[in-house]
């Protein structure tokens, strides 16, 4: 209703350039600010917990009932990581959404004009990313991991390992990795797409489909390729003991990694080039 | 065409720029230069290359010819873009899920632009009620306030909006031209465009018109309104060939619309009537008929619209003296 004549805007005293450091603020932002970003995550922490101790409930209960075969087929760690596969999916998700959100909004529009250079805008998307995934996994796993050893200690201390036992560390550890790396993963594969169906089914495409198909091909064919999938590769990062087709801890770390760094040149290249 | 001596300080210059897309060209070898201190209205239908030619500006898609400087410098090298240009370019620009508080904290941060900025442009553009909700609550005149809050967070010194008073209700639409009026009183280059001559006419004092991503005019919006305004004559007369004749001058169009009927460009009713009566020529209809501005534009516009379906490209260049249609 008030209808001054003259409207002035404030002069700034001063204006900064554009770092890296600074976009990253920016995108962290984004990030924090939406109530879906927030619950994605909450969900894919409460799921790593709740899983666990859920199957370590179920299993403790029906120990009784079980073979001696089921028995000996039980192994602490996949009751302890079994909540790892659906924070994958949830995390996967949220990195795709991460990137299309911003094109289906046109919010990237407004983004570019801020950042035209355009390439660190996806480094802290990336990096942003893994940091809030990883933090929200890491304490996830852990919890998950002494949460259902605890259940099942109550049930006759069965399925006991301890966490100083060689190599759970770093399998608990490990699948926080191999959640933040996918999720990076997506979130190149998001920003190559540019469309959240089209992305997520990318997604899923490369971590749940192709994997189960390599494994229909002759034993030849399929253990000279299932390794080196990027599923294979994670799976290696979480695995206590290996077979002889399956790649190192290390080498599986290097390869995921490798994968990332891929999608990311990808998007990058595509990111400068492409029209907004 | 190459010189750029004046390329002083505060100015979008565009130089032969083009964009085709598939094979549509939707901008057409366009030159043009946006000055300060005075608004500048980009003026065409939809469809015509003006949305199209301001992303091209702010370096969002990448032209297949020519080039365009703000500044001095193409927009994707600017350090501090934020500071050279603040752009509107589509009221929606927004996720839904986040306040108009976190959007415009998120684009101030890439400039290491305060808080206090954030929320000083909130309460200037009208805000502060909405400020915490969400955009996606936000109706089309809260979205374009919310927009133009993201423009000024920089303290541009050029401003670039695209279609601003679109979807605004009147409060709004006199709200902006206000803002628009200051801003360029401030010595900013504000480089507005809409599809609607009656509101530029209103707010620019310098126009760019477009056409099927072709330059059609540019020049004062005094001059063009004087220009495309032109007031016709309808003239019925039995000696129609000899009236034609005489009416004849380098800025006078005659057209016979029917046997005895003309219709006259560029002379008013009375120098009509004058004339006729110095050479004795009877005349039974003399109506006055005033194009409006709209009238006059989409005249113009119109006939450019046309050209595209000959198979030339960039053959005519259109002149201010579009063939008029009988009625």
């Amino acid at each position: 209703m008030s209808a001054d004549a003259t409207v002035s805007v404030p002069r700034l005293d001063h204006v900064g350039r554009v770092t890296q450091g600074r976009v990253l603020a920016s995108e962290w932002t984004k990030l924090r600010s939406l109530r879906s970003n927030r619950l994605s995550l909450l969900a894919a922490a409460v799921l790593t917990i709740g899983f666990p101790i859920l199957f370590a409930w179920i299993v403790g209960s029906r120990w009784e009932q079980m073979t001696p075969l089921e028995r000996a087929r039980r192994q602490p760690l996949d009751v302890a990581l079994s909540g790892v596969g659906i924070a994958h999916i949830v995390i996967g998700v949220l990195g795709v959404t991460v990137v299309t959100s911003e094109y289906s909004t046109g919010l990237i529009r407004a983004t570019f004009c801020a950042v035209p250079k355009r390439l660190p805008v996806l480094w802290a998307k990336a990096v942003d990313f893994a940091l809030v995934s990883f933090a929200a996994i890491l304490p996830a796993v852990v919890i998950a991991f002494f949460s259902s050893q605890a259940v099942l200690n109550r049930h006759h201390q069965i399925l006991q390992i301890s966490f100083t036992h060689s190599g759970v560390a770093r399998c608990v550890v490990g699948a926080a990795v191999y959640v933040m790396l996918s999720g990076v993963f997506a979130l190149a594969l998001g920003a190559i797409v540019r469309g959240t169906a089209g992305g997520i089914a990318l997604f899923a495409a490369i971590f749940f489909v192709i994997p189960p198909l390599v494994d229909v091909l002759p034993a030849s064919w399929s253990n000279a390729i299932g390794p080196y999938l990027p599923s294979s590769a994670g799976r290696s990062m979480v695995l206590l003991t290996h077979g002889p087709h399956d790649l190192s801890p290390g080498s599986g770390a290097a390869l995921l990694c490798g994968y990332v760094a891929l999608a990311l040149s990808l998007a990058a290249v595509l990111l400068v080039r492409r029209d907004t | 065409m190459a010189a750029k001596s004046n390329t002083f300080g505060r100015v979008i210059e565009a130089v032969g720029l083009t964009k085709i897309y598939g094979d549509k060209r939707a901008v057409d070898g366009v030159t043009f230069t946006v000055r300060p201190g005075v608004v500048t209205g980009f003026l065409g239908p939809n469809g015509a290359g003006k949305s199209t030619t301001m992303r091209l500006v702010l370096g969002l898609d990448a032209p297949t010819a020519g080039s365009v400087t703000v500044n001095g410098k193409p927009y994707r090298e600017h350090r501090a873009p934020l500071h050279e240009v603040g752009a509107l370019l589509d009221a929606r620009s927004v996720h839904p899920g986040r306040s108009a508080y976190d959007h415009l904290l998120a684009l101030a941060q890439t400039h290491g632009i305060p808080r206090s900025r954030v929320t000083q442009l909130i309460d200037l553009v009208g805000l502060h009620d909405a400020g915490r909700k969400r955009a996606g609550q936000f109706s089309l005149g809260m979205s374009q306030r919310l927009g133009l809050a993201a423009a000024l967070l920089g303290d541009p010194s050029t401003l670039v909006l695209d279609e601003p008073v679109d979807g605004l209700d009147p409060e709004g639409i006199y709200w902006i031209r206000n803002l628009l009026k200051s801003l360029a009183a401030e010595g900013r280059t504000v480089f507005v465009s809409s599809h609607l001559m009656s509101e530029m006419s209103q707010t620019a004092s310098h126009l760019i018109v477009i056409g099927r991503g072709r330059v059609i005019a540019d020049m004062d919006t005094d001059e063009f309104i004087r220009r495309a305004s032109k007031k016709v004559v309808r003239v019925r007369s039995p000696e129609a060939a000899k009236l034609r004749q005489v009416l004849a001058g380098p800025d006078v169009t005659v057209t016979q619309l029917e046997p005895g009927l003309l219709e006259v460009t560029g002379l008013g009713a009375a120098e009509i009537g004058d004339e006729a009566l110095q050479h004795r020529i009877a005349i039974h209809e003399l109506v006055p008929e005033e194009a409006s501005l709209e009238e006059a534009f989409m005249e113009l516009t119109h006939g450019e619209l046309e050209y595209g379906h000959a198979d030339q490209p960039a053959s005519a260049p259109a002149s201010e003296s579009t063939p008029r249609k009988a009625a």
